[in-house]
Protein backbone atom coordinates (compact mmCIF):
# COMPACT_ATOMS: atom_id res chain seq x y z
CA UNK A 1 0.00 0.00 0.00
CA UNK A 2 1.74 3.32 -0.91
CA UNK A 3 0.37 6.43 -0.06
CA UNK A 4 2.21 9.77 -0.46
CA UNK A 5 3.90 11.55 3.27
CA UNK A 6 1.93 14.23 2.38
CA UNK A 7 -1.18 12.44 2.72
CA UNK A 8 -4.60 10.70 0.55
CA UNK A 9 -6.41 12.05 -1.36
CA UNK A 10 -9.96 13.02 0.40
CA UNK A 11 -13.49 13.41 -0.32
CA UNK A 12 -14.20 17.30 -0.19
CA UNK A 13 -14.21 18.44 3.30
CA UNK A 14 -17.05 17.76 5.24
CA UNK A 15 -15.98 19.75 8.51
CA UNK A 16 -13.59 18.51 11.25
CA UNK A 17 -13.90 15.46 12.55
CA UNK A 18 -12.14 16.89 15.81
CA UNK A 19 -11.52 20.39 16.80
CA UNK A 20 -10.68 22.48 19.80
CA UNK A 21 -11.64 26.02 20.42
CA UNK A 22 -9.85 28.43 23.09
CA UNK A 23 -8.79 25.60 25.11
CA UNK A 24 -6.75 26.29 28.67
CA UNK A 25 -5.08 24.12 30.80
CA UNK A 26 -3.65 25.19 33.89
CA UNK A 27 -2.63 22.76 36.43
CA UNK A 28 -2.85 23.77 40.11
CA UNK A 29 -0.82 22.06 42.59
CA UNK A 30 -2.48 22.30 45.92
CA UNK A 31 0.11 19.69 47.85
CA UNK A 32 2.69 22.24 46.83
CA UNK A 33 2.05 24.91 47.75
CA UNK A 34 -0.85 25.58 45.16
CA UNK A 35 1.69 26.24 42.84
CA UNK A 36 -0.08 26.94 39.11
CA UNK A 37 1.36 25.27 35.99
CA UNK A 38 -0.08 27.43 33.06
CA UNK A 39 0.43 24.61 29.93
CA UNK A 40 -1.70 26.58 27.18
CA UNK A 41 -4.49 29.22 26.38
CA UNK A 42 -6.86 29.97 23.67
CA UNK A 43 -5.59 27.10 21.68
CA UNK A 44 -7.41 26.16 18.60
CA UNK A 45 -7.22 23.71 16.34
CA UNK A 46 -8.62 21.22 14.03
CA UNK A 47 -8.48 18.19 11.76
CA UNK A 48 -9.99 16.66 9.05
CA UNK A 49 -11.46 13.16 8.13
CA UNK A 50 -8.35 11.18 6.55
CA UNK A 51 -5.72 13.88 7.69
CA UNK A 52 -3.34 13.06 10.65
CA UNK A 53 -1.92 16.13 12.84
CA UNK A 54 1.23 16.32 14.80
CA UNK A 55 2.03 18.17 17.86
CA UNK A 56 5.45 19.44 17.60
CA UNK A 57 7.10 21.02 20.40
CA UNK A 58 9.98 20.55 23.05
CA UNK A 59 9.44 18.31 26.32
CA UNK A 60 7.47 19.78 28.95
CA UNK A 61 5.60 22.14 26.30
CA UNK A 62 2.02 20.25 26.80
CA UNK A 63 1.42 17.87 24.15
CA UNK A 64 0.53 15.37 26.00
CA UNK A 65 -1.81 17.46 28.43
CA UNK A 66 -3.51 18.60 25.11
CA UNK A 67 -3.89 15.08 23.48
CA UNK A 68 -5.23 14.28 27.09
CA UNK A 69 -7.40 17.19 27.47
CA UNK A 70 -8.82 16.26 23.74
CA UNK A 71 -9.55 12.73 25.13
CA UNK A 72 -11.33 14.50 27.95
CA UNK A 73 -8.80 12.83 30.43
CA UNK A 74 -7.41 15.96 31.62
CA UNK A 75 -10.10 18.68 31.52
CA UNK A 76 -9.74 22.06 30.55
CA UNK A 77 -10.36 24.96 32.28
CA UNK A 78 -11.68 26.83 29.57
CA UNK A 79 -12.78 26.27 25.47
CA UNK A 80 -14.07 23.62 24.04
CA UNK A 81 -13.47 20.39 22.40
CA UNK A 82 -15.59 19.39 19.45
CA UNK A 83 -16.08 15.69 18.12
CA UNK A 84 -18.45 14.78 15.51
CA UNK A 85 -19.77 11.80 17.11
CA UNK A 86 -22.73 10.11 14.76
CA UNK A 87 -22.85 12.54 12.76
CA UNK A 88 -23.41 15.42 15.16
CA UNK A 89 -21.22 17.86 16.75
CA UNK A 90 -20.83 17.23 20.54
CA UNK A 91 -18.47 19.29 23.10
CA UNK A 92 -16.44 16.69 25.10
CA UNK A 93 -16.05 19.11 28.00
CA UNK A 94 -19.73 19.59 28.70
CA UNK A 95 -21.06 15.99 28.17
CA UNK A 96 -21.90 13.77 31.01
CA UNK A 97 -19.59 10.85 31.36
CA UNK A 98 -21.49 8.59 30.34
CA UNK A 99 -21.27 10.61 27.40
CA UNK A 100 -17.98 10.67 27.08
CA UNK A 101 -17.57 7.22 27.68
CA UNK A 102 -20.22 5.89 24.60
CA UNK A 103 -18.07 8.70 22.39
CA UNK A 104 -14.61 6.45 23.99
CA UNK A 105 -16.19 3.35 22.81
CA UNK A 106 -17.25 4.06 18.96
CA UNK A 107 -15.59 7.28 17.78
CA UNK A 108 -12.86 8.29 19.91
CA UNK A 109 -9.52 6.39 20.25
CA UNK A 110 -6.04 6.84 22.14
CA UNK A 111 -2.85 5.25 21.98
CA UNK A 112 -1.34 6.09 25.58
CA UNK A 113 2.26 5.95 26.02
CA UNK A 114 2.45 3.06 28.44
CA UNK A 115 0.02 0.31 28.40
CA UNK A 116 -2.27 -0.15 31.76
CA UNK A 117 -2.33 -3.48 32.59
CA UNK A 118 -5.20 -5.29 33.81
CA UNK A 119 -4.30 -8.50 36.00
CA UNK A 120 -5.19 -11.70 34.70
CA UNK A 121 -6.04 -10.70 31.71
CA UNK A 122 -4.46 -12.24 28.76
CA UNK A 123 -3.06 -10.18 26.11
CA UNK A 124 -5.37 -11.52 23.42
CA UNK A 125 -8.40 -10.54 25.51
CA UNK A 126 -7.06 -7.10 26.30
CA UNK A 127 -6.62 -5.77 22.49
CA UNK A 128 -10.21 -7.78 21.51
CA UNK A 129 -11.95 -5.89 24.41
CA UNK A 130 -12.43 -2.54 22.85
CA UNK A 131 -13.86 -4.13 19.73
CA UNK A 132 -16.50 -5.94 22.23
CA UNK A 133 -17.47 -2.71 23.72
CA UNK A 134 -17.87 -1.21 20.30
CA UNK A 135 -20.56 -3.33 19.62
CA UNK A 136 -19.17 -6.42 18.13
CA UNK A 137 -18.24 -9.88 19.40
CA UNK A 138 -15.50 -11.15 21.68
CA UNK A 139 -15.00 -14.43 18.99
CA UNK A 140 -14.48 -11.35 16.33
CA UNK A 141 -12.54 -9.08 18.27
CA UNK A 142 -10.13 -12.15 18.94
CA UNK A 143 -9.57 -12.89 15.06
CA UNK A 144 -9.02 -9.41 14.97
CA UNK A 145 -6.59 -8.83 17.78
CA UNK A 146 -4.70 -12.15 16.66
CA UNK A 147 -4.29 -10.57 12.94
CA UNK A 148 -3.11 -7.32 14.51
CA UNK A 149 -0.96 -9.28 17.36
CA UNK A 150 0.61 -11.37 14.43
CA UNK A 151 1.32 -8.22 12.34
CA UNK A 152 3.02 -5.78 15.05
CA UNK A 153 5.30 -9.06 16.04
CA UNK A 154 4.33 -10.29 19.11
CA UNK A 155 5.09 -13.76 19.41
CA UNK A 156 1.88 -16.14 19.49
CA UNK A 157 3.00 -17.94 23.15
CA UNK A 158 2.84 -14.53 24.41
CA UNK A 159 -1.04 -13.64 23.46
CA UNK A 160 -2.79 -16.10 25.88
CA UNK A 161 0.09 -14.34 28.91
CA UNK A 162 -1.02 -11.15 30.91
CA UNK A 163 1.25 -8.78 29.96
CA UNK A 164 2.49 -7.80 33.23
CA UNK A 165 5.78 -9.07 32.54
CA UNK A 166 6.10 -7.96 28.98
CA UNK A 167 8.96 -5.92 27.80
CA UNK A 168 8.22 -2.49 27.21
CA UNK A 169 8.26 -2.54 23.58
CA UNK A 170 6.07 -6.00 23.89
CA UNK A 171 3.42 -4.02 26.27
CA UNK A 172 3.54 -0.74 24.01
CA UNK A 173 2.55 -2.98 20.62
CA UNK A 174 -0.57 -4.95 23.11
CA UNK A 175 -1.64 -1.02 23.58
CA UNK A 176 -1.05 -0.04 19.74
CA UNK A 177 -3.04 -3.82 18.83
CA UNK A 178 -5.70 -2.46 21.18
CA UNK A 179 -6.13 0.63 19.57
CA UNK A 180 -6.46 0.07 16.37
CA UNK A 181 -8.96 -2.93 16.49
CA UNK A 182 -11.79 -0.51 16.19
CA UNK A 183 -12.17 1.44 13.38
CA UNK A 184 -12.27 5.01 15.04
CA UNK A 185 -12.97 7.59 13.13
CA UNK A 186 -10.40 9.57 15.59
CA UNK A 187 -7.39 8.64 16.96
CA UNK A 188 -5.23 10.13 18.94
CA UNK A 189 -1.43 8.49 19.66
CA UNK A 190 1.03 9.67 22.51
CA UNK A 191 4.10 8.83 20.83
CA UNK A 192 3.15 5.26 19.77
CA UNK A 193 6.81 4.17 18.09
CA UNK A 194 8.67 5.50 21.48
CA UNK A 195 9.85 1.96 22.49
CA UNK A 196 9.95 0.04 18.49
CA UNK A 197 12.53 -1.27 16.71
CA UNK A 198 12.41 -0.10 13.07
CA UNK A 199 10.53 -3.25 11.80
CA UNK A 200 8.01 -2.47 13.97
CA UNK A 201 7.92 1.11 13.23
CA UNK A 202 7.24 0.34 9.93
CA UNK A 203 4.04 -1.49 11.16
CA UNK A 204 2.68 1.73 12.54
CA UNK A 205 3.60 3.89 10.26
CA UNK A 206 1.60 1.27 7.74
CA UNK A 207 -1.38 0.99 10.53
CA UNK A 208 -1.58 4.91 10.66
CA UNK A 209 -1.58 4.95 6.73
CA UNK A 210 -4.58 2.52 6.79
CA UNK A 211 -6.68 4.95 9.33
CA UNK A 212 -5.68 7.81 6.97
CA UNK A 213 -7.26 6.35 3.98
CA UNK A 214 -10.39 4.85 5.21
CA UNK A 215 -10.92 8.43 6.79
CA UNK A 216 -9.52 8.35 9.96
CA UNK A 217 -8.54 12.01 12.00
CA UNK A 218 -5.79 12.02 13.84
CA UNK A 219 -3.99 13.61 16.23
CA UNK A 220 -0.23 12.72 17.26
CA UNK A 221 3.29 12.67 19.25
CA UNK A 222 5.74 11.40 17.06
CA UNK A 223 9.29 11.57 18.88
CA UNK A 224 10.81 9.80 15.96
CA UNK A 225 11.23 12.75 12.90
CA UNK A 226 11.00 10.36 10.72
CA UNK A 227 7.71 8.82 11.51
CA UNK A 228 6.60 12.22 11.72
CA UNK A 229 7.44 13.62 8.23
CA UNK A 230 5.82 9.72 6.92
CA UNK A 231 2.54 10.04 8.98
CA UNK A 232 1.55 13.62 9.77
CA UNK A 233 -0.06 15.85 6.94
CA UNK A 234 0.09 19.26 9.15
CA UNK A 235 2.04 20.45 12.18
CA UNK A 236 0.66 22.01 15.48
CA UNK A 237 3.76 23.90 17.34
CA UNK A 238 3.43 24.26 21.51
CA UNK A 239 5.96 26.14 22.97
CA UNK A 240 6.42 26.06 26.39
CA UNK A 241 4.92 28.20 28.79
CA UNK A 242 6.46 30.04 31.90
CA UNK A 243 4.87 29.26 35.67
CA UNK A 244 3.10 32.84 36.58
CA UNK A 245 5.83 34.65 38.84
CA UNK B 1 -50.09 17.58 48.04
CA UNK B 2 -50.90 16.30 44.38
CA UNK B 3 -49.86 13.15 43.87
CA UNK B 4 -48.10 12.63 39.97
CA UNK B 5 -49.52 11.26 37.62
CA UNK B 6 -46.16 9.05 36.77
CA UNK B 7 -46.43 7.55 39.75
CA UNK B 8 -47.75 3.73 39.19
CA UNK B 9 -50.33 2.14 41.73
CA UNK B 10 -48.25 0.77 45.13
CA UNK B 11 -51.12 -0.68 46.54
CA UNK B 12 -53.64 0.70 48.85
CA UNK B 13 -52.88 4.14 48.82
CA UNK B 14 -54.39 4.41 52.45
CA UNK B 15 -51.51 3.07 54.19
CA UNK B 16 -48.68 4.58 52.55
CA UNK B 17 -47.30 8.50 54.29
CA UNK B 18 -48.25 11.37 51.82
CA UNK B 19 -45.94 11.98 49.18
CA UNK B 20 -44.04 14.76 47.91
CA UNK B 21 -43.87 15.73 44.28
CA UNK B 22 -40.94 13.75 42.72
CA UNK B 23 -38.02 16.08 41.75
CA UNK B 24 -38.33 18.17 38.80
CA UNK B 25 -34.59 17.42 37.11
CA UNK B 26 -35.16 13.38 37.14
CA UNK B 27 -33.47 11.58 33.76
CA UNK B 28 -35.82 9.90 31.78
CA UNK B 29 -33.67 6.83 31.22
CA UNK B 30 -32.19 6.88 34.71
CA UNK B 31 -32.25 4.16 37.43
CA UNK B 32 -31.39 6.00 40.75
CA UNK B 33 -31.67 9.38 41.53
CA UNK B 34 -30.11 11.11 44.62
CA UNK B 35 -30.90 14.16 46.13
CA UNK B 36 -29.61 16.17 49.35
CA UNK B 37 -29.21 12.54 51.21
CA UNK B 38 -27.95 13.01 54.74
CA UNK B 39 -27.69 10.86 57.90
CA UNK B 40 -26.32 12.08 61.38
CA UNK B 41 -25.09 9.91 63.85
CA UNK B 42 -26.27 12.61 67.55
CA UNK B 43 -24.17 15.37 66.27
CA UNK B 44 -21.59 13.34 64.55
CA UNK B 45 -22.11 13.84 60.32
CA UNK B 46 -22.49 10.98 59.09
CA UNK B 47 -22.92 11.92 55.03
CA UNK B 48 -24.43 15.26 53.80
CA UNK B 49 -26.32 16.79 50.96
CA UNK B 50 -25.21 13.94 48.51
CA UNK B 51 -26.85 14.50 45.37
CA UNK B 52 -26.19 12.41 42.18
CA UNK B 53 -27.94 10.15 39.32
CA UNK B 54 -27.21 6.79 38.02
CA UNK B 55 -27.91 5.72 34.60
CA UNK B 56 -28.29 1.56 34.25
CA UNK B 57 -24.89 0.16 33.21
CA UNK B 58 -23.32 2.24 34.94
CA UNK B 59 -20.69 1.63 37.52
CA UNK B 60 -20.18 4.47 40.16
CA UNK B 61 -17.02 4.06 42.28
CA UNK B 62 -17.48 6.26 46.23
CA UNK B 63 -14.08 6.81 47.27
CA UNK B 64 -12.27 8.79 50.22
CA UNK B 65 -10.08 7.69 53.53
CA UNK B 66 -11.74 5.63 56.34
CA UNK B 67 -14.59 7.46 58.27
CA UNK B 68 -15.08 9.75 55.08
CA UNK B 69 -18.56 8.67 55.14
CA UNK B 70 -18.67 6.07 52.44
CA UNK B 71 -20.15 2.91 54.19
CA UNK B 72 -22.55 5.43 55.66
CA UNK B 73 -23.85 6.72 52.37
CA UNK B 74 -24.13 3.28 50.90
CA UNK B 75 -26.18 2.15 53.98
CA UNK B 76 -28.51 4.54 53.13
CA UNK B 77 -28.82 4.29 50.13
CA UNK B 78 -30.47 0.66 50.52
CA UNK B 79 -32.57 1.38 54.09
CA UNK B 80 -29.89 0.27 55.98
CA UNK B 81 -29.49 3.35 57.79
CA UNK B 82 -32.23 5.74 58.25
CA UNK B 83 -31.80 9.23 56.81
CA UNK B 84 -32.21 12.44 57.97
CA UNK B 85 -32.78 14.21 55.24
CA UNK B 86 -32.92 13.98 51.49
CA UNK B 87 -34.44 11.70 49.09
CA UNK B 88 -34.13 8.65 47.23
CA UNK B 89 -35.49 7.75 43.38
CA UNK B 90 -35.67 4.63 41.51
CA UNK B 91 -36.99 3.63 38.59
CA UNK B 92 -38.79 0.86 38.25
CA UNK B 93 -38.50 -1.41 35.12
CA UNK B 94 -41.19 -0.76 32.19
CA UNK B 95 -42.55 -4.26 32.96
CA UNK B 96 -43.33 -3.53 36.38
CA UNK B 97 -45.24 0.23 35.24
CA UNK B 98 -41.81 2.13 34.81
CA UNK B 99 -41.60 5.91 36.16
CA UNK B 100 -39.63 6.96 39.26
CA UNK B 101 -40.77 6.28 42.88
CA UNK B 102 -40.13 7.25 45.72
CA UNK B 103 -38.63 4.95 47.79
CA UNK B 104 -39.10 6.27 51.19
CA UNK B 105 -42.77 7.51 50.48
CA UNK B 106 -43.80 3.68 48.83
CA UNK B 107 -45.26 1.27 50.54
CA UNK B 108 -42.96 -1.46 52.69
CA UNK B 109 -44.15 -4.43 51.20
CA UNK B 110 -43.81 -2.89 47.33
CA UNK B 111 -40.18 -1.52 48.75
CA UNK B 112 -38.98 -4.79 50.15
CA UNK B 113 -40.26 -6.34 46.63
CA UNK B 114 -38.20 -4.22 44.20
CA UNK B 115 -35.02 -4.12 46.86
CA UNK B 116 -35.19 -8.01 46.83
CA UNK B 117 -35.71 -8.43 43.24
CA UNK B 118 -33.80 -5.57 41.33
CA UNK B 119 -30.95 -4.86 43.40
CA UNK B 120 -27.88 -7.10 45.22
CA UNK B 121 -25.93 -6.10 47.88
CA UNK B 122 -22.63 -7.54 48.25
CA UNK B 123 -20.85 -6.64 52.00
CA UNK B 124 -17.59 -6.04 52.91
CA UNK B 125 -17.35 -9.22 55.63
CA UNK B 126 -18.84 -12.26 53.64
CA UNK B 127 -20.00 -13.29 56.79
CA UNK B 128 -22.45 -10.47 56.51
CA UNK B 129 -24.16 -11.12 53.69
CA UNK B 130 -24.01 -15.43 53.44
CA UNK B 131 -25.89 -17.33 55.68
CA UNK B 132 -22.73 -19.56 57.18
CA UNK B 133 -25.14 -22.44 58.84
CA UNK B 134 -26.22 -23.30 55.24
CA UNK B 135 -24.28 -24.85 52.53
CA UNK B 136 -22.90 -22.91 49.27
CA UNK B 137 -25.92 -24.22 47.25
CA UNK B 138 -28.64 -22.98 49.60
CA UNK B 139 -26.68 -19.72 50.06
CA UNK B 140 -27.48 -19.42 45.98
CA UNK B 141 -30.77 -20.88 45.73
CA UNK B 142 -32.40 -19.04 48.53
CA UNK B 143 -33.05 -15.45 46.75
CA UNK B 144 -34.49 -17.37 44.19
CA UNK B 145 -36.95 -19.44 46.39
CA UNK B 146 -37.75 -15.66 48.05
CA UNK B 147 -38.53 -14.95 44.64
CA UNK B 148 -40.83 -17.51 43.68
CA UNK B 149 -38.78 -20.11 41.89
CA UNK B 150 -40.33 -24.48 43.63
CA UNK B 151 -38.31 -26.46 41.42
CA UNK B 152 -35.33 -27.71 43.08
CA UNK B 153 -33.38 -29.22 40.34
CA UNK B 154 -33.65 -25.74 38.35
CA UNK B 155 -32.43 -23.97 41.41
CA UNK B 156 -29.81 -26.50 42.38
CA UNK B 157 -28.62 -26.55 38.29
CA UNK B 158 -28.94 -22.36 38.23
CA UNK B 159 -26.44 -22.95 41.86
CA UNK B 160 -23.92 -24.67 40.21
CA UNK B 161 -23.79 -22.88 37.41
CA UNK B 162 -22.96 -19.89 39.55
CA UNK B 163 -20.39 -22.07 41.27
CA UNK B 164 -18.44 -22.04 37.67
CA UNK B 165 -18.94 -18.39 37.15
CA UNK B 166 -17.43 -17.47 40.79
CA UNK B 167 -14.73 -20.56 39.97
CA UNK B 168 -15.63 -22.41 43.12
CA UNK B 169 -15.20 -26.49 42.32
CA UNK B 170 -19.05 -28.27 41.93
CA UNK B 171 -18.36 -30.46 44.43
CA UNK B 172 -18.41 -27.93 47.05
CA UNK B 173 -22.10 -27.14 46.49
CA UNK B 174 -22.39 -28.85 50.20
CA UNK B 175 -20.11 -27.81 51.61
CA UNK B 176 -20.97 -25.00 54.50
CA UNK B 177 -19.44 -21.49 53.75
CA UNK B 178 -17.15 -21.57 56.65
CA UNK B 179 -14.96 -24.32 55.55
CA UNK B 180 -14.21 -21.51 52.44
CA UNK B 181 -11.57 -19.23 52.57
CA UNK B 182 -11.83 -15.74 52.34
CA UNK B 183 -11.92 -15.10 48.98
CA UNK B 184 -14.21 -18.37 48.23
CA UNK B 185 -16.62 -16.50 50.54
CA UNK B 186 -16.47 -13.63 49.08
CA UNK B 187 -17.15 -15.09 45.76
CA UNK B 188 -20.46 -17.19 46.94
CA UNK B 189 -21.37 -13.98 48.21
CA UNK B 190 -21.64 -12.12 44.92
CA UNK B 191 -23.06 -15.51 43.38
CA UNK B 192 -25.59 -15.03 46.26
CA UNK B 193 -26.34 -11.46 45.07
CA UNK B 194 -26.61 -11.58 41.58
CA UNK B 195 -28.13 -15.28 40.38
CA UNK B 196 -31.48 -13.41 40.52
CA UNK B 197 -30.54 -11.02 37.94
CA UNK B 198 -30.52 -7.71 39.80
CA UNK B 199 -30.54 -4.16 38.08
CA UNK B 200 -28.68 -2.55 40.73
CA UNK B 201 -25.85 -3.78 43.04
CA UNK B 202 -24.39 -2.21 45.84
CA UNK B 203 -20.81 -3.50 47.15
CA UNK B 204 -18.99 -2.12 50.02
CA UNK B 205 -14.96 -2.43 49.83
CA UNK B 206 -15.72 -5.72 47.73
CA UNK B 207 -11.36 -6.76 48.52
CA UNK B 208 -11.32 -5.39 51.50
CA UNK B 209 -11.28 -7.96 53.51
CA UNK B 210 -8.73 -9.74 51.49
CA UNK B 211 -4.72 -10.75 50.72
CA UNK B 212 -3.44 -8.43 48.04
CA UNK B 213 -2.83 -11.81 45.99
CA UNK B 214 -6.79 -13.25 45.82
CA UNK B 215 -7.71 -9.39 45.20
CA UNK B 216 -6.91 -9.51 41.48
CA UNK B 217 -9.12 -13.09 40.83
CA UNK B 218 -11.77 -11.17 42.84
CA UNK B 219 -11.77 -7.88 40.69
CA UNK B 220 -11.39 -9.60 37.37
CA UNK B 221 -14.26 -11.55 38.24
CA UNK B 222 -16.66 -8.41 39.10
CA UNK B 223 -15.39 -6.43 35.96
CA UNK B 224 -16.16 -9.36 33.84
CA UNK B 225 -19.42 -10.09 35.32
CA UNK B 226 -20.49 -6.71 35.85
CA UNK B 227 -19.86 -5.99 32.13
CA UNK B 228 -21.49 -9.59 30.95
CA UNK B 229 -24.76 -8.57 32.55
CA UNK B 230 -25.01 -4.60 31.98
CA UNK B 231 -25.23 -3.92 35.46
CA UNK B 232 -25.74 -1.06 37.34
CA UNK B 233 -23.06 -0.83 40.46
CA UNK B 234 -22.19 1.36 43.79
CA UNK B 235 -19.36 0.22 44.78
CA UNK B 236 -17.19 1.35 47.84
CA UNK B 237 -13.59 1.84 47.94
CA UNK B 238 -10.97 3.23 49.66
CA UNK B 239 -8.64 1.62 47.09
CA UNK B 240 -7.92 3.78 44.47
CA UNK B 241 -6.93 1.16 42.32
CA UNK B 242 -9.88 -0.87 42.74
CA UNK B 243 -12.26 2.18 41.77
CA UNK B 244 -9.60 2.71 38.76
CA UNK B 245 -10.43 -0.83 37.53
CA UNK B 246 -14.01 -1.43 38.05
CA UNK B 247 -15.49 2.31 37.98
CA UNK B 248 -17.11 4.49 35.23
CA UNK B 249 -17.48 7.42 37.72
CA UNK B 250 -15.93 8.71 40.67
CA UNK B 251 -17.17 10.72 44.06
CA UNK B 252 -14.97 11.63 46.15
CA UNK B 253 -15.90 11.86 49.74
CA UNK B 254 -14.55 13.71 52.70
CA UNK B 255 -16.21 14.76 55.86
CA UNK B 256 -19.49 13.08 54.74
CA UNK B 257 -19.43 15.82 51.79
CA UNK B 258 -18.66 15.03 48.28
CA UNK B 259 -15.57 17.06 47.26
CA UNK B 260 -15.24 16.01 43.79
CA UNK B 261 -16.81 13.94 40.78
CA UNK B 262 -16.02 12.84 37.55
CA UNK B 263 -15.25 10.09 35.09
CA UNK B 264 -12.54 7.67 36.73
CA UNK B 265 -9.78 8.77 34.80
CA UNK B 266 -10.18 12.67 34.72
CA UNK B 267 -10.63 12.30 38.77
CA UNK B 268 -7.49 9.78 38.87
CA UNK B 269 -5.03 11.33 36.92
CA UNK B 270 -5.98 15.03 36.79
CA UNK B 271 -7.48 15.68 40.43
CA UNK B 272 -8.78 19.46 41.11
CA UNK B 273 -9.74 19.63 44.60
CA UNK B 274 -7.06 19.70 47.18
CA UNK B 275 -8.08 16.78 48.87
CA UNK B 276 -8.44 14.46 46.18
CA UNK B 277 -4.83 15.63 44.79
CA UNK B 278 -3.90 14.43 48.13
CA UNK B 279 -4.96 11.21 48.30
CA UNK B 280 -4.02 10.73 44.68
CA UNK B 281 -0.66 11.31 45.23
CA UNK B 282 -0.43 9.32 48.54
CA UNK B 283 -0.36 6.09 46.35
CA UNK B 284 2.17 4.39 44.45
CA UNK B 285 0.52 4.29 41.19
CA UNK B 286 -2.86 3.73 40.54
N1 LIG C 1 -1.56 15.42 35.79
C1 LIG C 1 -0.70 16.45 35.89
N2 LIG C 1 -0.68 17.16 37.03
C2 LIG C 1 0.16 18.19 37.16
N3 LIG C 1 1.00 18.63 36.19
C3 LIG C 1 1.00 17.96 35.04
C4 LIG C 1 0.16 16.84 34.82
N4 LIG C 1 0.37 16.38 33.57
C5 LIG C 1 1.31 17.19 33.02
N5 LIG C 1 1.68 18.14 33.89
C6 LIG C 1 2.65 19.23 33.65
O1 LIG C 1 2.29 19.90 32.46
C7 LIG C 1 3.44 20.29 31.73
C8 LIG C 1 3.37 19.73 30.33
O2 LIG C 1 3.60 18.34 30.39
P1 LIG C 1 3.32 17.35 29.19
O3 LIG C 1 2.00 17.66 28.62
O4 LIG C 1 3.57 15.98 29.65
O5 LIG C 1 4.44 17.82 28.14
P2 LIG C 1 5.02 17.09 26.86
O6 LIG C 1 4.14 15.93 26.52
O7 LIG C 1 5.02 18.14 25.82
O8 LIG C 1 6.40 16.66 27.22
C9 LIG C 1 4.63 19.81 32.51
O9 LIG C 1 5.09 20.87 33.31
C10 LIG C 1 4.05 18.71 33.38
O10 LIG C 1 4.76 18.56 34.57
N1 LIG D 1 -23.20 3.54 63.86
C1 LIG D 1 -22.51 4.68 64.03
N2 LIG D 1 -22.68 5.45 65.12
C2 LIG D 1 -22.00 6.60 65.29
N3 LIG D 1 -21.13 7.09 64.38
C3 LIG D 1 -20.92 6.38 63.26
C4 LIG D 1 -21.60 5.14 63.03
N4 LIG D 1 -21.18 4.65 61.83
C5 LIG D 1 -20.29 5.55 61.35
N5 LIG D 1 -20.14 6.58 62.20
C6 LIG D 1 -19.30 7.76 61.97
O1 LIG D 1 -19.69 8.38 60.75
C7 LIG D 1 -18.57 8.79 59.99
C8 LIG D 1 -18.52 8.08 58.65
O2 LIG D 1 -18.27 6.70 58.88
P1 LIG D 1 -18.34 5.60 57.72
O3 LIG D 1 -19.55 5.86 56.91
O4 LIG D 1 -18.21 4.27 58.34
O5 LIG D 1 -17.04 5.96 56.87
P2 LIG D 1 -16.19 5.10 55.83
O6 LIG D 1 -17.03 3.97 55.36
O7 LIG D 1 -15.83 6.07 54.77
O8 LIG D 1 -14.98 4.63 56.56
C9 LIG D 1 -17.37 8.51 60.87
O9 LIG D 1 -17.08 9.67 61.59
C10 LIG D 1 -17.84 7.42 61.79
O10 LIG D 1 -17.15 7.44 63.01
MG1 LIG E 1 4.51 13.82 26.50
MG1 LIG F 1 -16.56 1.86 55.36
Amino acid sequence: MSIPPNGPPTDPPTGPSLSARGLAKTFVLHTQGGVRLPVFSGLDLEVHPGSCLALNGPSGAGKSTLLRALYANYRPDAGQVLIRHDGALLDLTAAPPRRVLEVRRRTLGYVSQFLRVIPRVPALDIVAEPFARAGGTLAEGRDRAATLLRRLNVPERLWHVAPATFSGGEQQRVNIARSFIVDYPVLLLDEPTASLDAANRAVVVELIHQARARGAALVGIFHDREVRDAVADTTFELTAQRTAA
Amino acid sequence: MTTPASLPATGQATAEPPRAPLPADLPEDGLLAVRDLTVRYGRRLGCAEVTFDLWPGEVLGIVGESGSGKTTLLNALTGRVAIDGGRRLYAVPADDGGGWVDLDTLSEPKRRLLMRRDWGIVHQHPRDGLRLAVSAGANIGEPLMALGARHYGDIRSQALGWLDKVEIAPERIDDLPRTFSGGMQQRLQIARNLVTGPRLVFMDEPTGGLDVSVQARLLDLVRGLVDEMGLAAVIVTHDLAVARLLAHRLMVMKEGRVVESGLTDQVLDDPHHPYTQLLVSSVLQV
